[in-house]
């Protein structure tokens, strides 16, 4: 490195000894580097802990909840917070904390069930869309524009207009209300991948169609499949609530916050915390999953930064 | 956009088919007899091929007959058409709000980036994009209809009866539009003919006015075209909140009903207002940005 460094020292051929900081650096992979920018993104770590929070509140809700999500107590009903009810509770005079908490999972799990079936589907669609081309990505195209001609909401609505109402549906139809968004990202990846010379390469040896697309396109494209995934896990859990507030979701005694929400509405001017609570939680994961998103998104790929 | 319109119509139509159980049924409603059932079934067509059904359909829904709603038994061009006056309204009233705040705010956080008015608004507009709008109609609710009695809480009237269903329903566009006219503001704030502006001694104000607002504004363009979408899906949500009668309630209320001729009309009608909303995007284009043209 350095012309006038003393030849003179053996060992150490590659001058490790003398420049250990710019020289040993150990070899790291695109994850672990982003693993570290990451972690000096505090906002984005701030995100991730209230979603590990979130896990943790829904896996031990049992031992965490004060009370049982479905207890009533109707001789103290639509009490405000108190110390034994620190968010008050409800008009059936359940505990509102209590069903926040047993709620976390039931949003957690629809949250991240449809994310992974739109993920799954769309994933799929987009690969073979944009790895065979031709007449085949421009039919799933096609099949694509035709989804997203029903904008936000309306596309859930029209699957739980067939599939009808209840909890398993709303997971089908925010599944399908993710696929368009899955399918338009990994297609561009696979579009601007396949023209690669590994890809090239790997058809030489004489791989298939399906091998170079699990095993070759698909790895390539995790980073911003991840990072959509994180991203719609929050707009799904949102997509969910407002179905379940539509009263077309998961049903009454269901400790759901959009359907706690739609049923504390009839109390608002009595009681306004059995609606605002339930709210601010959806609003706080939602948030979560967006912020860790954004992050993930600026340490997988710092090109795509937008300040 | 004629495509994807003939693909919505394949898909709204196969709505009552896709739904487990005997169509006739669906459409005649719950409580229908027997003879009703059938004489919906051969009135209908049903029992013809599907794809001689879904022509014979179209065909019907192109001169605006949509079928009898199953629950008011009236023409579902009626129950339409009375819902579309408080949709129209609503949206337009929410498209203001979102183009006024978005607009105004993101312009005013790019050119004094940095700021503690940049920062400020950008935190209102990340946490405006996590909001459920239903939390957020109730919470105006409760502050400016309960605990001030400034507005009604619910129904459809004059223009106090809009302005909380609009702010819910503009809030989120607002947020988007702000955050990309913020971006697209600093980026041509940067380019050189801001600076030959600036060089040959145009006041600052005629800056901005003159030459920043004008191309900051083309990406934006795009972005509403899309909120846009989001405010008809986004109208189902706030006008169940609001208990105001427009299509999206009658939407909502048909899905419970099960009343699938209002469902097909109201999911028609609103995927065509967008597609129709997504064209005039694209001429809006070439009038305000010359350089693009569609004649390539």
């Amino acid at each position: 490195m350095r012309p006038e460094a003393p030849a003179a020292k053996p060992a150490s051929p590659r001058g490790a000894t003398t420049e250990p900081g710019v020289l040993s650096r150990p070899a790291r992979s695109l994850w672990g580097d982003a693993w570290i920018r990451l972690r000096r993104n505090p906002v984005a770590m701030a995100g991730g802990a209230v979603v590990v929070l979130l896990l943790a509140l829904s896996l031990g809700a049992p031992w965490i909840a004060p009370y049982d999500p479905l207890a009533q107590d109707l001789a103290n009903n639509l009490a405000g917070p108190s110390a034994s009810h620190l968010l008050g509770t409800d008009t059936h005079g359940r505990d509102v904390l209590s069903r926040i908490i047993y709620g976390a999972g039931i949003s957690l799990k629809i949250g991240f069930f449809g994310m992974l079936l739109g993920c799954l589907v769309g994933v799929t669609l987009g690969l073979v869309s944009g790895y065979r081309g031709g007449w085949v990505d421009n039919l799933i195209m096609r099949l694509v524009d035709v989804q997203l001609a029903f904008p936000g909401l309306l596309l859930a609505l029209c699957i739980i207009a067939i599939i009808g109402p209840g909890l398993e549906n709303v997971i089908v139809a925010v599944g399908v209300f993710s696929v368009p968004t899955f399918a338009r990202v990994t297609r561009a990846e696979a579009l601007s991948l396949k023209q690669r010379d590994f890809v090239l390469a790997a058809k030489m040896l004489g791989a298939g169609d399906g091998r170079i697309m699990v095993q070759h396109l698909l790895p390539n494209s995790m980073a911003p499949i991840l990072v959509i995934a994180t991203l719609r896990v929050g707009t799904a859990i949102l997509t969910a609530a407002s179905l379940s507030f539509l009263g077309l979701g998961a049903q009454p005694p269901s400790p759901e916050w959009g359907a706690m929400l739609s049923d504390g509405r009839q109390y608002l001017t009595i009681a306004p915390h059995v609606a605002t609570f339930p709210g601010l939680a959806i609003l706080i994961t939602v948030l979560a999953f967006n912020l860790l998103g954004d992050g993930l998104r600026d340490a997988l790929d710092p090109r795509l930064r937008v300040d | 956009m004629i495509p994807t319109l003939f693909g919505v119509s394949i898909v709204v139509f196969l709505v009552v088919h896709l739904v487990p159980g005997d169509p006739a049924r669906l459409v005649a409603g719950p409580d229908a007899s027997i003879q009703d059932v059938e004489l919906v079934r051969s009135d209908l067509g049903l029992d013809r091929p599907l794809p001689v059904q879904y022509l014979s359909w179209l065909g019907r829904v192109l001169v605006g007959d949509l079928g009898r709603s199953a629950r008011s038994h009236r023409p579902v061009a009626e129950d339409l058409g009375r819902a579309i006056p408080a949709t129209v309204e609503l949206t337009l009233a929410a498209l203001t709000v979102t183009l006024l705040v978005g607009l105004g705010t993101g312009t005013l956080a790019g050119l004094r980036r940095n700021s503690a008015w940049d920062y400020s608004s950008m935190v209102v507009a990340l946490l405006g994009v996590c909001t459920p709008s239903f939390w957020l109609g109730l919470m105006l609710m409760l502050v400016f209809a309960v605990k001030l009695n400034l507005l009604p809480t619910t129904g459809r009237g004059g223009v106090d009866h809009l302005v909380l269903p609009a702010l819910t329903l503009g809030f989120g566009g607002a947020a988007i539009v702000a955050r990309v006219m913020r971006s697209s503001m600093i980026e041509v704030m940067g380019m050189d003919y801001i600076r030959t502006a600036r060089a040959k001694g145009l006041l600052p104000q005629m800056v901005v006015l003159r030459h920043a607002i004008k191309n900051a504004f083309v990406p934006v363009v795009t972005v509403i075209g899309l909120e846009f979408g989001n405010l008809l899906a986004g109208a189902v949500v706030t006008e169940t909140v609001f208990a105001y009668p427009g299509i999206g309630r009658l939407l909502v209320e048909s899905i419970g009903f099960r009343d699938y001729p209002v469902i097909q009309g109201t999911l028609l009608l609103l995927a065509a207002q967008f597609a129709l909303v997504n064209l005039l995007v694209d001429v809006l284009y070439v009038v305000i940005d010359p350089r693009i043209s569609y004649e390539a």
